[in-house]
């Protein structure tokens, strides 16, 4: 069990309050809509902080501009990964940025067994750190 | 305002001393080229003195001029290389009927090749090298700069920028939050690194060296390196976040800072540490080893309010946002408005404008002089540091936006649960003052309704706003801006 205050991850825009409602996703949507983003939905079963890349469930969607067609995917994602996280991106185009805008987790595993800190000993005190996620101990796929 | 400069030839070159107005230091005609680097200065005229005259002095003095006609300006294309003062306006409200001495505006141009690429100390040698000190003048001001895509291209910018420091640290679409480990004298490392630890494990981003922890006799600096990625790889695997630790370098020499940056990256930090202190050229160098080696850069403005702070002397904190912009830092603090620290509204949106926008407006009212293309240089973070509070939470996110370091150093530690507990309050704060701005909430107005609303289930938070409920500094900015808008009625 992690022993941060809440006891889970903390990534991404929201993780200090109660899980986002239907309606509350909707209303972020909108937000990333009126600012002329575009959104997406990913999901892992390896959320290491590092872990850049989690699985794009479809291209972000650059033409879908309704808020309900856009969480009926995240819950679509939801369906299909119950026991993954899944976040909600919003990339933006504007030159000078070009990159995320916001990024939030929607869904999260019954059990977030966190990370350990392997602390390998090299010259003098000085310390290697590894992060390691206790889930990646079994195959993708069999984690959560 | 007809120029008076005396024809090129004979007469112009006799020896002896002619007024700078007429030596073709003031260019009321002058036509300003895109390459041209612009200054501002407000200037205070000895009294008796004609502000043009003077004005054509400070041009004279920070280009080509000295005291006296010289004949060897005749073996130089010498009018390319005069500055040329093309304007001199009275700042509104001074002078006669006021209450302060009559000040001007003064405008100058600058030729390009005055200037040797991609250095801040010879770009600052000239535009801030005599004049400051010269008699006819009572006091000097620069206000503001425009400095020409041509030359912005020769500089490297901010080692990471705001957009790829985000994608590092994968946090997006809120400020960030930090604090200065306190005290920030006397803590060993061991000591010290339990507050890191603490604060990060507690929510938030970023913990900080403040600027004057170097290597004293009470912690030196390898062992709070030490300690501090401790504290930082073990928060990390605590939370699931990128986390940091800003290293401070600084020292007395350049092969000293290096030293500790190459340890600072031997131990995996994301983020190290200098002071203005240390120098432009000192900046310049520590950026060009960030970049190379994937390093975050943040500056801490250690210094700067000795010549920044008084209104009739000395220079403009948008300025040095401009040069270390082009310096290379990724990180400035830049005021709070709401803090402890001096810092007005608009004048504070012009710094955070000025670090953060891909092409500034001209806009008065920010102290903004110029319109400014930035040339694609990245962007600098702000960071708002000294007495801020999670209370204060829908304010500074009106006033501050997005990308922001915030940084609740007592507002994190001197929580009366803990520093965990600190922490949690003021992300708690954020997250829910965020999430209500995005629902298109008024939270200027509602924000304090919103933090007692989520301070229902989170009891750190409540303790939080209970202690600090009435903590406000409100103090007269000393530097305001001269232009307020007015209403004005078409006809």
């Amino acid at each position: 069990m992690m022993t941060n205050p809440g006891s889970q991850i903390t990534q991404g825009q929201f993780s200090f309050l109660p899980p986002l409602t239907d309606v509350q996703i909707t209303a972020q949507i909108k937000y990333a809509l009126k600012s002329g983003w575009s959104l997406a939905v990913e999901y892992t079963d390896d959320p290491h902080p590092r872990n850049t890349y989690w699985e794009m469930f479809g291209n972000p969607m650059f033409d879908l501009k309704d808020p309900a067609g856009i969480l009926m995917e995240v819950n679509n994602c939801r369906k299909t990964f119950p026991n993954h996280y899944i976040r909600v991106v919003a990339f933006s185009s504007a030159h000078g940025i070009e990159s995320p805008t916001m990024s939030y987790i929607v869904n999260r595993p019954k059990n977030e067994p966190g990370f350990g800190l392997v602390r390998q000993e090299t010259d003098s005190r000085s310390i290697r750190y590894t992060v390691h996620s206790y889930a990646t101990e079994k195959p993708e796929g069999e984690r959560y | 305002m007809a120029s008076e400069t005396m024809k090129e030839g004979k007469e112009r070159y006799k020896s002896g001393v002619i007024p700078y107005k007429k030596m073709g230091y003031w260019e009321p005609d002058y036509k300003i080229k895109d390459t041209d680097m612009l200054a501002m200065f407000r200037m205070t005229p000895q009294p008796g003195m004609d502000p043009e005259e003077v004005a054509a002095a400070v041009a004279g003095e920070s280009s080509t001029a000295t005291w006296t006609v010289v004949w060897t300006d005749r073996l130089t294309a010498c009018e390319m290389y005069r500055a040329k003062c093309y304007r001199c306006d009275l700042v509104p409200n001074t002078g006669e009927g006021t209450k302060t001495e009559a000040q001007y505006f003064i405008y100058i141009a600058y030729e390009l090749d005055l200037f040797e690429g991609g250095s801040i100390a010879n770009l600052t040698a000239s535009i801030i090298g005599n004049v400051f000190g010269m008699k006819a003048v009572k006091a000097l001001r620069l206000e503001d700069m425009r400095i020409p895509v041509a030359y912005l291209k020769t500089f490297q910018g901010p080692a990471t920028g705001v957009i790829v420091e985000r994608e590092r640290l994968d946090k997006f679409g809120r400020p960030l939050l930090g604090a200065t480990t306190k005290p920030k004298l006397g803590l060993s490392g061991r000591n010290y690194g339990r507050v890191v630890y603490e604060a990060l494990k507690g929510g938030l981003d970023f913990m900080k060296d403040d600027e004057n922890i170097n290597s004293q006799p009470f912690m030196h600096w390898r062992d709070r390196f030490l300690y501090c990625m401790e504290a930082v790889n073990k928060a990390s695997a605590a939370t699931g976040e990128v986390k940091g630790h800003y290293l401070n370098v600084t020292a007395g020499t350049m092969e000293e800072m290096y030293k500790r940056a190459e340890f600072a990256k031997s131990l995996g930090s994301v983020i190290i540490m200098i002071d203005l202190v240390i120098g432009y050229t000192a900046i310049q160098s520590m950026a060009l080893w960030a970049r190379q080696n994937d390093m975050i850069l943040h500056l801490h403005r250690a210094g700067n309010s000795t010549y920044s702070r008084q209104k009739n002397h000395g220079m403009s904190f948008r300025v040095i946002c401009k040069w270390m912009r082009m310096a290379g830092v990724d990180h400035i603090h830049a005021g709070t408005v709401v803090g402890k620290l001096e810092g007005d509204p608009l004048m504070i949106r012009g710094y955070y404008d000025t670090l953060l926008d891909t092409h500034t407006p001209m806009n008065l009212e920010k102290g903004l002089f110029f319109e400014q293309d930035w040339a694609s240089l990245n962007k600098c973070m702000p960071v708002a540091s000294g007495g801020i509070h999670a209370g204060q939470m829908h304010q500074l996110l009106t006033y501050l936006g997005d990308d922001v370091v915030l940084q609740f150093g007592g507002g994190t530690i001197g929580h009366p649960q803990g520093i965990q507990a600190g922490a949690v309050a003021n992300r708690t704060a954020l997250e829910v003052m965020v999430l209500a701005r995005n629902e298109g909430r008024d939270i200027w107005n509602e924000g304090p309704q919103i933090l007692q609303d989520a301070a229902k289930w989170c009891g750190p938070l409540k303790a939080g706003l209970d202690t600090w409920k009435d903590v406000s500094f409100n103090y007269e900015s000393t530097d305001t801006p001269d232009f307020v808008p007015s209403a004005t009625t078409s006809v």
